[in-house]
């Protein structure tokens, strides 16, 4: 079943002239991960803002076509209704975090008070939370004694323990070191191992190659490519179009320009690369 | 102009240990990297050079200069520093009033100021950009702005932090033309990165911090092969130069075209 449903949206901040989505037809699927990839301005964002309901509600703008997340549209819903079903990662955990709790547990339960879940049930949603995204040890600390990766997982949690049917991440990890790095891809791949819809708008490839179901490549607010992430992440349009690559495609491009990479298929992970450069000559000869 | 870095110590007045007896020399025009974990002291090592942070200890020296003696105004002459966040950094009306800021700042005249800020505008693309303000710029192009606005000082020594964090394919190719220009021009350049494909294409020395301290410091082919010493401090090799360890091969390559030629040779 779709729990995403995009038909032909088109959507334009205030005073400018140029749309920053046209045109979009998208389905996901419930479960489905999805990777959004695209050069910076190609809209990455502003479709996240989309499916958060950001826009129109807070952005304002034109908005046309149906934008239609778990059977409710957005145009027909607050809100304050909209987020029981999405939630949303911004870039920077800093700008998300409330600045008004003193501990990351009061930090973790400010989403919970907010729609009105009794004290008992909200104390038990933010410890599972805490314990699904291993932060546990973090909860008497201050929200702002933490370092990035640990703060993007508060932030992360904050949203786990809505219990959103969606999770939106607008490139979660770009401001990390990659320790931080490691420990977001972590979260957010157990959140999608519990079935959660997941949408990720990121630039780091190799981490997508590992963990999404699905890539979509956005160029100047229409999607260019949208397939497995095998298909996509390797396919030479993305080059072209100034879209950031492995280099583990990259250098296997070369290498099958000289006649030395074999197989049909570039790699986009350490693994396929490992795999495809040591293809003794008898199995090469197989993959021909 | 080098840069002589002597038993040097410092201390926050939070008490927190941040750089412990760290001795270094980088040599004129030398690209160096600065690579290693969050809070192992890269950005407190980097703002000792510019007299942002004195020595609690020990001495740092800009050339001739000691940077205990001269005001920080006086060092920006010298060493050119690109804060990690250009929000930081930005407060003029327009793109070409913020790039003049600094070669006016240092009391150049006019004709010179706009002969930097012309090539500075070239450098960083940004010349159809001139009467924008910065705040209406994407964040790519603010970061260019932030570079802009340091390179049209035209000193010895540029210093970026982390140039490349939130930067698409593009722009960070972009960064790297802006590098490899300073370099032909004699430029010592200095850059804090967590982007170790970048640091392994673009630079020819790397450090690795850790823990305040300098763990490993050398040509970048030497430091960026040793994997379990780059682990103690969360650096992942290249994504090449892992590549070619996993097929055996005896030396460390860190870009395509020493990936590629072993390769042939192997074959």
């Amino acid at each position: 079943m779709a729990v995403i449903n995009l038909q032909n949206v088109t959507y334009k901040y205030p005073l400018t002239d140029s749309p920053a989505l046209q045109n979009i037809n998208w389905q996901v699927q419930e479960g489905e991960f999805v990777a959004v990839i695209g050069p910076n301005g190609a809209g990455k964002s502003t479709l996240c803002y989309t499916l958060a309901g950001f826009v129109p509600h807070f952005f304002k703008g034109e908005l046309s076509g149906t934008v239609e997340v778990a059977g409710k549209t957005s145009n027909d819903s607050t809100l304050s209704e909209w987020v029981l079903n999405v939630g949303l990662a911004f870039q920077n955990p800093f700008n998300q975090i409330s600045g008004a709790k003193y501990t990351v547990f009061e930090e973790l339960a400010f989403g919970l008070e907010n729609i009105g879940i009794p004290r008992a049930e909200m104390k038990a949603r933010v410890e599972d939370a805490m314990k699904l995204t291993g932060i546990s040890d973090l909860a008497y600390r201050s929200p702002y004694s933490l370092s990035g990766g640990q703060q993007q997982r508060v932030a992360l949690t904050s949203i786990l323990v809505m219990q959103p049917k969606v999770l939106v991440l607008d490139e979660p990890t770009s401001q990390m070191d990659p320790i931080g790095t490691r420990e977001v891809f972590g979260v957010i791949h157990s959140m999608a191992e519990r079935g959660m819809t997941v949408v990720l708008a990121e630039h780091k490839v190799e981490w997508i190659a590992q963990f999404a179901d699905r890539v979509i490549a956005l160029k100047e607010g229409q999607i260019l490519l949208d397939g497995t992430p095998s298909e996509i992440l390797t396919s030479p349009l993305l080059q072209e179009h100034g879209f950031g690559i492995s280099r583990y495609t990259s250098v296997a491009r070369r290498a099958q320009e000289m006649g030395i990479w074999k197989k049909d298929k570039l790699p986009v992970t350490l693994e396929e690369a490992v795999e495809g450069f040591t293809l003794t000559p008898s199995e090469s000869e197989n993959v021909k | 102009m080098n840069i002589e870095i002597k038993a040097l110590s410092f201390t926050y007045p939070t008490g927190l240990e941040a750089l412990r007896d760290i001795t270094l020399t980088i040599g004129s025009g030398e690209q160096v990297a600065i690579v290693g974990q969050n809070g192992a002291g890269k950005t407190t090592l980097v703002k000792q050079l510019n007299g942002l942070l004195q020595p609690t200890s020990g001495q740092v020296l800009i050339g001739d200069w000691d940077t205990g003696k001269h005001p920080v105004a006086k060092l920006a002459s010298r060493v050119g520093y690109v804060f990690q966040n250009p929000d930081e950094q930005l407060f003029s009306k327009n793109v070409g009033a913020e790039v003049a800021f600094g070669p006016r700042n240092l009391g150049y005249k006019s004709e010179k100021v706009q002969a930097l800020v012309n090539d500075a505008l070239t450098l960083t693309d940004l010349t159809d950009k001139t009467e924008t303000n910065p705040y209406d710029l994407s964040a790519t192009w603010r970061k260019m702005v932030a570079l802009a606005s340091i390179i049209s000082m035209d000193t010895d020594i540029v210093i970026f932090d982390e140039p490349t964090t939130g930067q698409d394919a593009v722009n960070v190719a972009r960064i790297a033309d802006v590098i490899a220009e300073l370099r032909k021009r004699g430029k010592t350049v200095i850059t804090i990165t967590h982007d170790i494909d970048f640091c392994a294409e673009n630079f020819e020395r790397v450090i690795v911090m850790s823990q305040g301290r300098i763990l490993l410091d050398g040509r970048a082919n030497d430091v960026l092969g040793q994997e379990e010493t780059l682990a103690t401090t969360h650096v992942d090799p290249p994504q090449l130069t892992r590549l070619g360890k996993r097929l055996g091969f005896r030396h460390t390559v860190r870009n395509q075209e020493e990936f590629l030629a072993t390769l042939k040779n192997n074959l």
